[in-house]
C-alpha cells in the first residue's frame, strides 16, 4: 500500500491525538505542527515507525512572523522517506522571547549544522546542542539578521545618501 | 605580476581580458601570479563576503612591498547592488585601494584602462612610496604596520 498524506496523517493522530494541529497540504505536501515541547517525540516517532520510515533529514530552517504574538517563530522540519519517496514538513512555533527548542543532533546528525545556521539567521536557541555559534555569518555580528525587525541594508554604511537612491 | 582575487562576474570578464582577444601580455601583465608573495598587484575582482574581509587582508599581507592594489567591478569597489548584512561594502574598509574599475561587470577596455593607471602610477610614483609619512600614515589607519 503507498504511503499517502492520508495515511501519514491517521498514523500520528492516533498516536498522539489533539496534540497535532494545522495539517494541511500545500502543494500535496503533508504538513502540521507540534507542540515545541514536543518535537523530539514526534521527529522521532516519525523516526521509528515501520511504516511511516522518515529517517532522512532534508532541512531545517525559520521563519519569522513578527505579527503572530506568542508564536513569532518557527522551525520547520523538512523531512523524507528515502523508500517510498514521501516527503512531508514538522512545523514548531515558538515565542521570541524564550526561542528555546529541542536540538534533535541526538536523531540526526546532520541537524548539527542546520541548527546552527537556524540560530546563526533566527536566534533559536536549541536546548542541548553540541556546538551552537554562528556557522555562516561573521563571528562579531550581535544580531541574528533574519529577524524582520533588522533592516536589510548594512547599517554601517553613511556615504549611501536616500536621496541619491530616489527613497530620501 | 598580478595576483588575481577573482570570484564574480568580474573574474570571468578578466579571463576574458587575459585571453587572446583582448591579451592583457601585450601591457606587460602577461603572467597571473597565484602566490602573492611574487606578485606587485592585487586585483580583487568580485563580491567580498564580510567573512571573506580577513583573507582579503591576509593576502594583502603577504605582497612585498611595493604593492598596488586595484578594486574591479562595483562590487570590491563599494559593495555594489549587494546592500547587506552579509557583504563587505567595498574593499577599501580593509585594505588601501589604488585604482578603481567602475562597472558592473566592467568591460575588460576598462580593466585594461584600470591597469595603464596602475602603470601611470608605478611609473610616476616615488621609488620609496613607502618611506613617505602619507603611505605610513594610509596604512596605519588600516592597522597594517
Amino acid at each position: 500500500m503507498p504511503l499517502t498524506n492520508e495515511t501519514i496523517k491517521a498514523r500520528v493522530t492516533e498516536k498522539f491525538g489533539e496534540q497535532l494541529t494545522g495539517f494541511e497540504e500545500p502543494y500535496g505536501m503533508l504538513t502540521f505542527e507540534a507542540p515545541k515541547e514536543m518535537n523530539l517525540k514526534v521527529l522521532n516517532f516519525l523516526y521509528d515507525d515501520e511504516e511511516l520510515k522518515f529517517r532522512f533529514l532534508t532541512d531545517i530552517t525559520g521563519v519569522h512572523y513578527p505579527d503572530k504574538p506568542g508564536r513569532e517563530l518557527v522551525v520547520v522540519y523538512h523531512l523524507h522517506n528515502m523508500v517510498d519517496n514521501v516527503r512531508i514538513r514538522l512545523k514548531v512555533f515558538t515565542n521570541i522571547n524564550q526561542p528555546d527548542i529541542y536540538t534533535v543532533t541526538g536523531l540526526f546528525s546532520a541537524a548539527n549544522w542546520m541548527e546552527r545556521e537556524t540560530y546563526d539567521f533566527l536566534g533559536v536557541n536549541f536546548v542541548g546542542h553540541p556546538n551552537l555559534k554562528r556557522i555562516l555569518n561573521v563571528e562579531e555580528m550581535d544580531y541574528h539578521p533574519l529577524r524582520k525587525e533588522f533592516p536589510l541594508e548594512d547599517q554601517t554604511r553613511i556615504d549611501k545618501d536616500d536621496e541619491m537612491f530616489g527613497r530620501g | 605580476m598580478a595576483k588575481g582575487f577573482c570570484h564574480s562576474c568580474c573574474g570571468i570578464e578578466f579571463m576574458g581580458t587575459m585571453g587572446s582577444h583582448y591579451d592583457l601580455g601585450r601591457f606587460g601583465a602577461e603572467r597571473v601570479g597565484f602566490s602573492p608573495r611574487q606578485c606587485d598587484l592585487m586585483m580583487v575582482m568580485g563580491t567580498i563576503a564580510k567573512k571573506m574581509g580577513p583573507v582579503v587582508k591576509q593576502v594583502y599581507l603577504q605582497m612585498a612591498e611595493p604593492r598596488w592594489v586595484m578594486a574591479v567591478g562595483a562590487c570590491a569597489s563599494s559593495g555594489g547592488i549587494f546592500d547587506t548584512y552579509s557583504v563587505l561594502q567595498g574593499i577599501d574598509q580593509v585594505i588601501p585601494v589604488d585604482v578603481y574599475v567602475p562597472g558592473c561587470p566592467p568591460r575588460p577596455e576598462a580593466i585594461i584602462d584600470g591597469l595603464l593607471r596602475i602603470q601611470d602610477l608605478v611609473g610616476k610614483e616615488s621609488l620609496r612610496r613607502r618611506e613617505g609619512e602619507h603611505y605610513k600614515a594610509l596604512l596605519e589607519s588600516y592597522g597594517i604596520q
